[in-house]
């Protein structure tokens, strides 16, 4: 690629000005979505005006006490972290057996592991609210750790099975072959090696788990509300609460949400990701 | 083990010929998993839409047979345009992820300095979620919000023009968290097909017009046809934007509200089901409509990895 001189001369053609400022145009408005929530939730009043008419930090303090967000931030990292380790384990051994071995009825079991990402959450949702209720699961935080396990397991395999494929079976053979048993091939062999594409499929079932609305909306009860729903309802109860305490909870759900996505984004690069992703169909 | 010609390892043998052996016993969990969380649900919520719950309206008009729940959905017309209410928001905002993204994606498929950040601005809109998106929207675009303000100081309009709590409100919703999605897939299928090809091609002659219409679209278009469907279950599965910056009783009152509505409002599980059900198959039909087209189109190894 070095040696070549990429064809970059279109670079000052008038659709390349039409694209970039169709970018910029979308990353304005963007900045203004996020602006608008920011600004109001560090103003005192704020009904006409370009800005705020005075700055303050304490809707910080009485959203945090009035939502009680520290029991709701703990309930959301239980129920992240729950997700996170079951999905792995269920998921990673599916996807070994899915990546080295070829049967009959693969194809049939890919489509019921594809099913739950393709169809969306609110239709298989009610139906699994309903069930999760007759068994008195719903309303807890076991079925809304179960909820949100649909669309994570699969999701887990779909990521590993492709990450699994490109790891050359003959290291496996090798090791069986200079006498390692199965248990310490899955832990001395294939453990270090699985590791990066475990480490990219937990940060993006983290940050799929914190921002799945749905799901958990359907299953919550009032005790086991994670960040995102209790967001939504302090904003349908709008009127009781000044808007100010409703927009600071927004800028701590945003925060949140841009640690986990920094923190993936130092793993996984997206853009490889969706075509490792494709690969595998 | 071997010299034995045991009829249990003999068989054993021929089982694992076919692919069968013990390694897809690391299966088991995840078909129990999704057996009991996906199937069984699915099940049990496709024969509970057959059975209607006594003293709900459907039984008071249709009887209580097994079709009562459907009957009184395509009967009624406040639940059955819900349909074409979700449609009518689904498919442009599907549609105009998809091709905005084409022009931006091409633009960007080679390497440039200051991709990586780029890429990463916009995936942020990702993690808003649905719920922020529409908090900001309503701040931004409401009547008194930045966007009304700069439009009527340039005077493009001399009173607020109204962008929420309506259908617009969804639809920019939609966009802003559909977008960066399509972008991205769009993007990857692109920066997925050979580049020689495009470089024979203008060795040869080929303006950039001919390049993109004769060589990249076509190696696209599976693709494309994908990152549509995605993009639609997305858009199709539009909830909490819809109640948030629409309106929800009218304009905007689409099928998963319904859906909602009938399960947490009115406790009749059965209806719910029949419209969850609903809901999925329209969406299937869509999806299969597209995977119908994309099925003609040409696959090859030279790229689109489609």
């Amino acid at each position: 690629m070095s040696t070549i001189p990429a064809p970059k001369r279109l670079t000052l053609r008038p659709g390349a000005w039409l694209v970039w400022g169709a970018v910029a145009f979308f990353l304005l408005i963007l900045l203004g979505v996020v602006g608008a929530v920011v600004v109001d939730s560090f103003g005192t009043k704020w009904f006409d005006g370009w800005l705020p008419s005075g700055w303050t930090s304490r809707w910080y303090g009485t959203t945090w006490r009035e939502f009680d967000l520290g029991s709701v931030l703990w309930v959301t990292l239980e129920v992240a972290l729950a997700v996170v380790v079951v999905s792995l384990l269920v998921g990673v051994p599916a996807a070994y057996a899915l990546a080295r071995r070829a049967f009959p009825g693969k194809r049939v079991l890919m489509v019921a592991f594809l099913l739950p990402i393709l169809i969306p959450p609110i239709t298989y949702g009610v139906p699994l609210a309903t069930v999760l209720y007759k068994f008195h699961l719903a309303g807890k935080l076991t079925g809304v750790i179960l909820a949100n396990l649909v669309p994570a397991v699969p999701f887990v395999i779909l990521v590993m099975t492709p990450f699994i494929e490109q790891i050359d079976p003959k290291i496996e053979s090798a090791a069986r072959m200079c006498g390692a048993s199965t248990r310490v091939i899955f832990t001395r062999i294939l453990g270090p090696l699985l590791v990066p594409g475990m480490l990219a499929a937990a940060i993006l079932v983290l940050v799929r788990t914190v921002g799945m609305f749905e799901l958990t909306f359907l299953t919550a009860g009032p005790d086991s509300q994670t960040l995102v729903v209790a967001l939504y309802y302090s904003v349908s109860a709008a009127g009781i609460r000044a808007q100010q305490e409703i927009d600071a909870m927004a800028v701590i759900y945003t925060l949140s949400m841009l640690v986990l996505l920094v923190a993936a984004l130092r793993f996984v690069n997206p853009t490889q990701l969706v075509t490792q992703i494709k690969e595998t169909d | 083990m071997a010299s034995v010609a045991h009829p249990r390892i003999a068989l054993r043998h021929r089982l694992a010929e076919r692919g069968l052996d013990r390694t897809l016993l690391l299966l088991i969990p995840a078909i129990i998993f999704v057996v009991a969380l996906f199937i069984y649900p699915f099940v049990y919520g496709l024969q509970l839409s057959f059975q209607p719950q006594p003293g709900s309206e459907a039984v008071r008009r249709y009887g209580s047979g097994p079709f009562a729940d459907y009957r009184d959905f395509f009967a009624d017309p406040y639940l059955r345009n819900t349909i074409w209410t979700t449609l009518k928001i689904g498919l442009p905002a599907a549609l105009f992820n998809v091709l905005a993204s084409v022009p931006i994606a091409y633009r960007m498929r080679g390497r440039f300095r200051g991709k990586r950040t780029i890429t990463t601005i916009l995936v942020v809109p990702i993690t808003l979620g649905t719920v922020l998106t529409a908090e900001g929207l309503l701040a931004f675009m409401g009547p008194a919000g930045w966007l009304n303000r700069v439009l009527m100081d340039l005077g493009v309009v001399d009173h607020p023009v109204r962008l929420t709590h309506n259908y617009w409100g969804v639809l920019f919703s939609l966009i802003i968290t559909g977008f960066p999605f399509a972008f991205l897939l769009t993007l990857s299928y692109l920066t997925g097909i050979d580049p020689t090809l495009e470089r024979a091609a203008a060795t040869l002659g080929a303006g950039w017009w001919q390049r993109f219409r004769h060589i990249t679209l076509p190696l696209l278009a599976p693709g494309l046809g994908i990152t549509f469907c995605l993009s639609f279950v997305l858009a199709f599965s539009v909830f909490p934007s819809a109640i948030m910056v629409g309106d929800p009783s009218g304009q905007t009152r689409v099928i998963s509200i319904a859906a909602f509505h009938a399960a947490f409002e009115q406790y009749d599980y059965p209806m719910a089901s029949a419209i969850a059900m609903i809901m999925g198959a329209v969406e299937l039909i869509v999806i299969g409509a597209v995977l119908g087209w994309r099925s003609r189109l040409y696959r090859g190894a030279t790229g689109g990895k489609g």
